[in-house]
This record gives structure tokens, C-alpha cells and sequence, in this order.
């Protein structure tokens, strides 16, 4: 059931295990939209989020605010979505004696399953629903949790039995399931856990939600630095007497030099071998976008127009 | 005139280690706390003695599997001496490990607090218990404080090394107690279990209930109560229970070790926790950082020689081509390559020794773990990591 290529659809939840670069990705996801010209809006599930330190902006909130030209950008609060929920979509209108009462509402929503999580995925599938832009891209929750989060309409579904959320579940489920509109995107880093979990939660996300796996974005590639025979070169530099024919043409703690392109050689080999355990763990159709490990100064918005500029040329553009 | 510290005065990961009961190892997902919490109870197992227990949440199944874990899962179990030789140590004590499974201890707790067996059977085949454990009040916290509280009162182990769960808010799990003590005891929870007919008369949650009829529906709402009716016989269990894993937590024999790598996010991570630490009293013992870049990548000589390496590449390697029996070209692109590689690490390098060098409040102990080029996956690669932070 591929769908069509990662920007058009309209709705993409980024996920990831914690430390992979999940928040990178999904800005840098929304940043390339934006600059191909489609309206955009990245949004972060989790409120003490980083978000804007990836564009330099001061903190975001619920309400949308444009960042850059087509680029828009929200912070999720369930209580603010409850609101905006229980006025525009339930037709509610006592919102004004909410306050106290979202209290209330919070312990009712973390006892029931799901009514958070269908608050979180609901606020962005409306935007998708109500076409306000081209692409909603959400920087999603951390591996651990993400199934529970595209499941959530599901699973109201079969708890709640009547009732208007239940009511509002159907095209929730709809936009959901259809891969023209919603993608999920995995973010990996060719590393031991990272690359388990993403394969576990590729099966998770196929078996227990009805979205669709867009592609699986493995950040932090590093570059091979030798051919083999350009290794055999490296050494024999390595050797006491090549170090010593080095020392005596440059002069300076040559050992040293050498010992970070050897760190940088076996670290590239492990992580070689994780990617051909992720490249056998996911199905072989999946689509698998690279990135390259960046030595940047800062981790500001340069690196995020970085990496959306590596993956624009992962997609082809 | 002061008198020089002694050495073994000096205060260690070793030291704070042989004087604690409980270590709990926090910090952002994806930093190692798991590898660094096995690494440290292995070192005490060695060197320490006594029976040493490391309680993990999600290990890497290769790590489980050295640890003999994988087929145990919730029970502890014992990891063989010959594990130790084949890594060769010989422990002075005992390493014990069990993961931890929330599934497996919510029914235990509900097994332990039930009152009687019909309401348990009832809890435990309630369709929603399962959902409810699985999401609320972060569940998973809370189940992992409890059977830390268990395992320490159980008097069977001289030290506990817990690994954190993965949670989204490091701090959550230090509030899970209360939290959950909260919830059992909140008037909301009475309102819900309040039979029918009484809520028309309390003015009090009216709102509450209109909202959340509207919503969810009668019939949501009454599969709620019947839920929380089942299990009212054990709130009480629960609370008090949650207060005294409270106490634990505050005790002078339980200390904190906060991990966390040195890249931005996982440092402002572990710069929040320690700061809730010292809010909350609870004793900060250590911060660990992983994946540390060697030191040498700031050398400012083998900078100069990385440079004359990137930019001077063909020249050098007409010098040195012949002796080292090299095709001139292949080599001036071989150490081109590793000037560069050089000067790139040494980007990172800069990065995190500033943000090292940034971090505002740290504990008296703090160790670094380098950045080792494979993974760890075995007793003596955790012995290789411990050795490292431990002294």
C-alpha cells in the first residue's frame, strides 16, 4: 500500500528513539516543505520540547505563529486543544467556565485511555481535515509511545461505546489510514538500540495502527574514508615505521591524528553492520533516506537547513 | 597550611558506590543509561562484594542475553561465574539482574493488595485494567519505584542499581508515588465511583459530569466506576505503599547518578534533573558522561599537523611515498582524508568541552565513559566501560 512520495502527503508523524535526532529531522522535514513552496505546519507533541532552538525563534505555543514564509509553527497542550476541541468540533459552549473544570478533565483523560492521546493526533488531523496547509508535520512522541498515540482513535473506538467523541473518532480513522494523506517517519541512527527498535516498531506500527510507515530516515551515516586498497594504505602508516616516516616529513604528534581516523574507520564499520541489520529488519520495499553525521558547531538552524538540504537530495530534488 | 587530600580520600564513583544501598541511575533516552547502570554494578560485583543487583527497564538483547536475563525476564537472576572468567575477572561478590516487566508487576501488585481472590480474579480480567496500567499516571514509573521498594525491604541484596524507564519528563518517575498516592486518594476519583444517583445531588462535580458525559458517553464513564469500585478495597494499600517508596527515595543510603552525553538536549536534560534533585533534597551522587571524545582531538599540535595533512597532502606524501612503498597519489588522498577526519571530530571535541565546561551545577563525582568504537554487548565490555567511571 506505498503512498505517494514523503512531501505529498499531508500529514507525517516523526518518531524516534530518544537521542537519534527526531526533532532535527522533523524540522528540517517541515523546513524543505516550506521552502518547495508548501504551506507548512510543524507541530511538537511533547510541551517541553525543544522545537524552536532547531530554527533560532523564540519558544512556540498552541497558536500557530509563522516562522519563516510557509512555515508555521505550534507547540500541542492537550488543555488548549480540549478547548478548541470542545468548541469547534463538539459544539460545546460553556468554554469559559473551562478552567477549573480542564483540571477535572485531566484526570478523566488520564484515567481513560486514549482521550489525551485522540486530543494530540485530533488537534493535527483537524488542520489536515480543515486543509489550513499543504503539510502538517508533527515531531511526534519518542518510540516508546508513538503506537500508543496512532492507535488512540482506534482503541476509543472499541472503549467507548457512544458519546460524541466516539462520533468524531470515524474521520479521524479515515484520514488516518489513508497513506495519500497520513505517513508515519522513523528516525534511526545506525546504532544498536536504535536500529532494534526500529525495526520493532516498524512491525508495531503495520500491526497495531492503520497508519502507513512512510520511510525510515538513518541520520548520522558516516561517510566511508577508504577504498580497500587506500585502507591497506592507512596501515601501513599505522605501522611504527610509516608513523615514523610521518613524523620525520610533518613533524608533530602524528600518532594522534592517525588515531582519530582510525576511531572514525571502526566506527563507520560498526555502524555499517547496523544499517545491513535495518536494511534486513524492515520490509524490503521500505523506503530508506540517508543522512550524513554533521560536525557542526552548534546545533542551531544552519544545521537544520543542513540536513534539509542532504534530504532534499535524498529525495531527489 | 591545609594538609594535601589523601588519595583515597578522594571522592570516587568507587566510594559512593561501597556507602549506598540503592543507585539510581536517571537521564535523557538514548544517553546509556542502561549499559552505564550494568557497568557500575558489575564493578561493585567485582570489586565490592556482597550481592549486587541491577534492576534494568529495556536492555539491548545482546546485553540481556550476557547477562542471562532474556529468559527470566521479571525474576532476578544470578549471572554466572563464568561469565565473569570468560571476561577475566573473578568477582569478590555477587551480580544479580532482572528486568523489569510493568505488565508482570501490576498483576503482582494487584495480586498483593487485593482483598480478597474474587475481586482479584475481577481486576485481573477486567477489560480495561489492562489498558488503564498501560497509560495512566506513567504506570510504568510507578511500578518500577515499587519493586524497588520491595527488592530493598526484601533485605536480600546489599546493592541496588536501578536503570531508569524511559520516560518523556526525567522527573516523572521521582513523582510517580505521589502521584499515584494522589489519584487513589483525589475527590475526583469519588465522584467517579459515587453510585449513580448520589451525583445529582453533589453540585460539586456536576460540571464535571455534564462535560464529561458529553464526551465520552454514559456508558464510558460507568465502565470507569465499575473499574475503580472493583479496586477501592485497595487504595489505602496503594498509598501507603506510595509513601513509603516516597521515604526510600529520601533515605541516606539512596543516591542518584544522572547520565547523559554531552550533546544539547540530553545535557539540558541532565541539568533539569539535577536541579529538581537538590529542590526535592534527595541526594545527588554522581554525574556520568558518556560517549566522551578523547581529549587529544584538542591538542593543539596534532591540529597543526591535521591542517599541514589536509592542505599539504600531495607534498607530504612525495616525501614518504617511497619509503613506505606507497602510490604517491593514493597516499596524498589517504592522509588528506585523515587530517580532515581529524579536524571534523575535533569540531564535536570543541563542542562538548564547552558545553562541559558550561554546565552549571555538578555533583562532586564526575566520571567520563569514552566514546568506545563498538558496542557493548558482553560482561567484558562492562567491565571495559566500568573500569573507565569507577576510580
Amino acid at each position: 500500500m506505498a503512498g505517494p512520495p514523503l512531501l505529498d502527503r499531508r500529514l507525517l508523524f516523526v518518531t524516534g528513539k530518544g537521542g537519534v535526532g527526531k526533532t532535527t529531522v522533523a524540522a528540517a522535514i517541515a523546513l524543505l516543505a516550506a521552502e518547495r513552496g508548501k504551506r507548512t505546519l510543524v507541530g511538537e507533541v511533547d510541551a517541553k520540547g525543544n522545537l524552536a532552538d532547531f530554527y533560532e525563534v523564540p519558544a512556540t505555543s498552541f497558536e500557530p505563529r509563522e516562522l519563516f514564509p510557509n512555515l508555521w509553527a505550534m507547540t500541542m497542550h492537550t488543555e488548549d486543544s480540549l478547548k478548541e476541541y470542545l468548541r469547534l468540533q463538539l459544539k460545546i459552549p460553556f468554554v469559559a467556565r473551562l478552567g477549573p473544570l480542564a483540571r477535572t478533565f485531566d484526570f478523566v483523560a488520564n484515567a481513560a485511555p486514549g482521550v489525551k492521546e485522540v486530543l494530540v493526533v485530533g488537534k493535527f488531523l483537524w488542520e489536515v481535515r480543515q486543509r489550513h496547509y499543504d503539510l502538517v508535520v508533527v515531531d511526534a512522541v519518542a518510540t516508546g509511545h508513538v503506537v500508543a498515540q496512532l492507535a488512540a482513535p482506534q482503541a476509543l473506538r472499541e472503549l467507548v461505546k457512544v458519546g460524541l467523541v466516539r462520533e468524531q473518532t470515524g474521520w479521524m480513522l479515515d484520514l488516518l489510514g489513508d497513506p495519500a494523506t497520513t505517513g508515519a517517519v522513523i528516525v534511526a541512527s545506525p546504532e544498536e538500540m536504535p536500529v532494534n527498535e526500529t525495526i520493532e516498531l516498524a512491525g508495531r506500527i503495520e500491526n497495531e495502527t492503520n497508519v502507513d510507515l512512510a520511510a525510515v530516515v538513518v541520520n548520522r551515516v558516516l561517510p566511508e574514508l577508504f577504498s580497500r586498497g587506500e585502507e591497506e594504505v592507512f596501515e601501513r602508516l599505522q605501522a611504527p615505521e610509516g608513523m615514523a616516516e610521518l613524523v620525520g616529513a610533518v613533524g608533530g604528534p602524528v600518532d594522534v591524528v592517525l588515531s582519530a581516523a582510525q576511531l572514525a574507520v571502526t566506527l563507520r564499520r560498526t555502524r555499517a553492520g547496523h544499517l545491513t541489520r535495518l536494511r534486513e529488519g524492515l520490509p524490503s520495499d521500505m523506503e530508506l533516506l540517508y543522512l550524513p553525521e554533521l560536525f557542526t558547531r552548534h546545533h542551531g538552524v544552519r544545521a537544520t537547513r543542513q540536513v534539509a538540504e542532504a534530504l532534499g537530495e535524498e529525495l531527489g530534488f | 597550611m591545609a594538609k594535601p587530600r589523601k588519595p583515597e580520600a578522594a571522592p570516587t564513583l568507587e566510594r559512593l558506590f561501597a556507602a549506598k544501598e540503592i543507585v539510581i541511575h536517571c537521564g535523557s533516552g538514548g544517553v546509556g543509561k542502561t549499559t552505564t547502570a550494568a557497568a557500575a554494578a558489575t564493578m561493585a560485583a567485582i570489586h565490592q562484594g556482597g550481592r549486587v543487583l541491577v534492576l534494568t527497564v529495556d536492555p539491548a538483547r545482546r546485553l540481556a542475553n550476557a547477562l542471562g536475563i532474556e529468559r527470566f525476564g521479571n525474576v532476578e537472576t544470578r549471572v554466572p561465574d563464568a561469565a565473569f572468567a570468560a571476561a577475566g575477572v573473578e568477582p569478590r561478590g555477587e551480580l544479580w539482574a532482572a528486568m523489569l516487566d510493568t505488565k508482570q508487576g501490576w498483576d503482582d501488585l494487584i495480586k498483593r493488595h487485593a482483598p480478597d481472590e474474587k475481586t482479584r480474579d475481577a481486576i485481573l480480567a477486567n477489560p480495561l485494567y489492562q489498558n488503564l496500567m498501560n497509560r495512566f499516571v506513567q504506570s510504568h514509573d510507578y511500578v518500577a519505584m515499587e519493586r524497588l521498594y520491595e527488592l530493598h525491604s526484601s533485605g536480600t541484596y546489599d546493592l541496588i542499581v536501578v536503570d531508569t524507564p524511559p520516560t518523556r519528563n526525567a522527573i516523572d518517575f521521582l513523582e510517580a508515588p505521589a502521584r499515584m498516592a494522589d489519584f487513589f486518594s483525589s475527590r475526583l476519583l469519588r465522584w467517579l465511583t459515587a453510585p449513580a444517583r448520589s451525583r445529582v445531588v453533589n453540585f460539586a462535580s456536576k460540571p464535571f459530569y455534564t462535560v464529561a458525559d458529553r464526551i465520552l458517553g454514559t456508558q464510558f464513564l460507568q465502565d470507569i466506576s465499575e473499574f475503580f469500585l472493583l479496586m477501592q478495597g485497595m487504595y489505602g494499600g496503594f498509598v501507603e505503599r506510595a509513601q513509603a517508596v516516597e521515604k526510600v527515595l529520601h533515605d541516606r543510603r539512596t543516591t542518584f547518578v544522572v547520565v547523559s552525553t554531552l550533546e544539547s538536549a540530553p545535557v539540558r536534560e541532565a541539568e533539569f534533573f539535577i536541579e529538581e534533585l537538590r529542590t526535592r533534597k534527595l541526594h545527588l551522587g554522581a554525574l556520568v558522561l558518556n560517549k566522551v571524545l578523547p581529549s587529544s582531538l584538542l591538542d593543539r599540535k596534532a591540529t597543526t599537523t591535521a591542517r599541514m595533512l589536509e592542505d599539504k597532502a600531495a607534498g607530504v606524501a612525495a616525501a614518504v611515498a617511497e619509503p613506505l612503498q606507497a602510490e604517491p597519489e593514493q597516499l596524498a588522498r589517504v592522509l588528506k582524508e585523515v587530517g580532515t577526519s581529524f579536524l571534523n571530530f575535533q569540531v564535536v571535541a570543541q563542542r562538548e568541552a564547552e558545553t562541559r565546561a558550561e554546565m552549571a551545577a555538578v555533583p562532586e563525582v564526575v566520571a567520563s565513559v569514552p566514546y568506545f568504537d563498538s558496542d557493548i554487548y558482553d560482561l567484558s565490555g562492562l567491565v571495559r566501560l566500568g573500569a573507565a567511571i569507577w576510580r
